[in-house]
């Protein structure tokens, strides 16, 4: 990025150097001014509220009883630590997006390996593989739970009566494993998310080098083992990493499939059950203080991904 | 395993013809049989809305039945009389308009990070992009409890400003890396031809990034229209989104499967639209810019 900024920037910093710092300092406003609507906006709206929960989380504040709102501590934090729902929902959360994002990025990998190859109707593969991005998350969901997992008529059991016949098992997918339920919808919408990365990855590695190994004899598993494979780390973690942020924070599927139930109540579910239904602010809070620091620490993973790429880019 | 491990062997052939030897067929194929096994769910969902009630909800599945618009017209209120329209029309206003008001913001703050850099741009480009990093939930209550004391709850102004500081971060990384782009020379003759600011911006940059601003506004307006929590706590009867609407689904109500397949369809069809529209951009979108 630099190299390409330089002719752009060094000129007017000659220039600059000679004159006044009152001129440079109009010149830097004069510079900052376009960004700063959107930097203004983002900060009221994103970060302003946030502040707010953080006050928020320690006080007691029920809306139910207005009375008693005052100052409490850690108390709300205690009591979420301690409350089995919300460490529930902490457990859950996790083996949630861990399974989703590892299961797609695996599913992403092997279908991006088959789809950087040239074959007959492979931009219609692609086409027919990213359709599951493009269902509305919610509409997704309803699908799976009513049109697929139904027991009486989904679809699933429908192809399990065509195989075996009439005395084809008929299993209650949703009740019998509401969590496997809910990750194999995730998994089918997020899959084609990892694999257009993965699939990008593959496409920016640099072929005259592959084409040199094979001259010089590699096999195709040394090739994919040192060469392929260290190319597309970093498009993996980006991939990983993304999923995870947008995984955490599902709320749809958790919602429409199970409404919560059976054990599948996710971290910012259980808020929204705390806020919405009971209505304990200063628990609900403290809940959402406690999301945020465990996406701190995936967000800091995330952003020196996406830095180490940028510069790669820049570098270029 | 090995199946995918060949892949890299013939991934070369990009510049030569395709490969010609068996254990390629046996990989074009599975190709397609992924790709058809995904795309399967929604093409059920298609079928079953265009089914009758009774042979929706049939074990097993009546492939052939005849087909029928009247899962569309139940949709659209023939039963209950609850048309969606005024949720899919809410939709429809919070994502052009938060949509245009991120492009509004993001064009110029992406040209103060690429074409004519502040210090430290790099830093402030990070700033944006952490801004997306924290969790929706976080922030919900205070918002509801601002909106609720300044009389803005279930008014779709509401759910636009939340949608364009939702999209904001990613329309900057995306407008910054096609602003990148533009050559340096054709700014300079503006700037010497005394073209203001907002001038070259409108007459110079943004016609030579209009595919950009195209792919942004796209990607802009899909995660607008798919979003359920703050929609769902935010609005009611007025304000209600499509996504909201949707969820008067969640429970069986006997049977219904035709209506909610329709539902689906209609709902996620101006998805599908801007997807397949944007599919060269989507990954760059997807990824807030870090891949071209």
């Amino acid at each position: 990025m630099s190299t390409a900024l330089e002719p752009q920037t060094s000129p007017d910093s000659q220039q600059v150097a000679g004159q006044s710092a009152a001129l440079r300092r109009a010149g830097d406003w004069a510079r900052r001014a376009p960004l700063l609507p959107a930097l203004i906006f983002l900060i009221i709206v994103t970060q302003l509220p946030f502040v707010g929960t953080l006050v928020i989380s320690f006080m007691n504040w029920n809306a139910y009883y207005p009375d008693e709102v005052g100052f409490a501590g850690f108390d709300n934090y205690r009591r979420v630590l301690t409350d089995v729902t919300t460490r529930d929902s902490i457990i859950t959360t996790i083996v949630l997006t861990v399974s989703v994002v590892l299961v797609s990025l695996v599913l992403g990998l092997a279908i991006a390996l088959l789809l950087d190859r040239t074959f007959r109707g492979r931009g219609f593969v692609r086409t027919m593989m990213i359709t599951p991005f493009l269902i509305v998350p919610v509409a997704a969901a309803l699908l799976w739970k009513h049109a697929l997992f139904n027991p009486e008529y989904g679809l699933f059991n429908g192809v399990l009566t065509w195989i075996f016949g009439e005395n084809a098992p008929q299993p209650d997918w949703i009740s019998t494993m509401p969590l496997t339920a809910v990750v194999a919808s995730l998994v089918w919408q997020w899959t084609p998310f990892m694999m257009l990365i993965l699939l990008a990855g593959l496409q920016s590695k640099p072929l005259d080098v592959i084409e040199a190994a094979k001259i010089d004899g590699c096999t195709s598993w040394q090739i994919f083992r040192h060469m392929t494979f260290p190319h597309l780390r970093q498009y993996l973690e980006l991939g990983g990493l993304l999923g995870s942020i947008y995984i955490v924070q599902n709320f749809d599927a958790v919602f429409t499939i199970t409404s919560g139930g059976l054990g599948t109540a996710n971290l910012p579910y259980t808020i929204y059950q705390i806020f919405y239904n009971a209505h304990d602010f200063g628990r609900a809070s403290a809940a959402g203080v406690i999301v945020v620091i465990g996406t701190i620490i995936i967000a800091t993973l995330a952003l020196r991904t996406v830095s180490s790429l940028f510069r790669e880019e820049g570098a270029r | 395993m090995t199946a995918t491990l060949d892949a890299p062997r013939t991934a070369a052939p990009r510049v030569n013809p395709p490969p010609r030897n068996p254990a390629g067929t046996l990989l074009s194929i599975l190709a397609w049989v992924i790709g058809v096994l995904f795309v399967l769910p929604v093409l059920w969902m298609v079928l079953t809305s265009l089914h009758s009630e009774e042979n929706a909800a049939t074990n097993p599945p009546s492939l052939f039945a005849p087909l029928t618009l009247d899962g569309y017209a139940n949709f659209f209120g023939a039963q209950t009389g609850t048309s969606p329209w005024p949720a899919l029309l809410n939709s429809l206003t919070a994502s052009v308009l938060s949509t245009a008001l991120v492009l509004v913001l993001a064009i110029p703050a992406a040209y103060a990070l690429s074409i004519r850099p502040v210090r430290k741009w790099t830093d402030v480009l990070f700033f944006f992009l952490s801004t997306k990093m924290l969790p929706v939930v976080a922030g919900l209550l205070p918002v509801y409890l601002i909106a609720q004391s300044i009389g803005m709850l279930d008014n779709i102004w509401l759910l636009i400003i939340l949608y364009t500081s939702m999209n904001l971060p990613i329309a900057v990384w995306m407008m910054r890396s096609f602003l990148a782009e533009v050559p340096v020379e054709v700014l300079e003759a503006a700037s010497i031809d005394g073209c203001s600011l907002p001038r070259t911006l409108r007459t110079v940059v943004v016609p030579m990034v209009l595919p950009g601003i195209a792919a942004t506004s796209l990607i802009c307006f899909i995660f607008s229209w798919n979003e359920l929590l703050f929609a769902r706590v935010l609005t009611a009867t007025v304000a209600q989104t499509a996504p909201v609407f949707l969820t008067g689904f969640v429970t069986s109500q006997g049977l219904f499967l035709a209506t909610v397949c329709a539902a689906s369809v209609v709902v996620s069809l101006p998805v599908l639209i801007a997807g397949f529209a944007a599919q060269d951009k989507l990954v760059q979108g997807l990824s807030l810019g870090a891949i071209k």
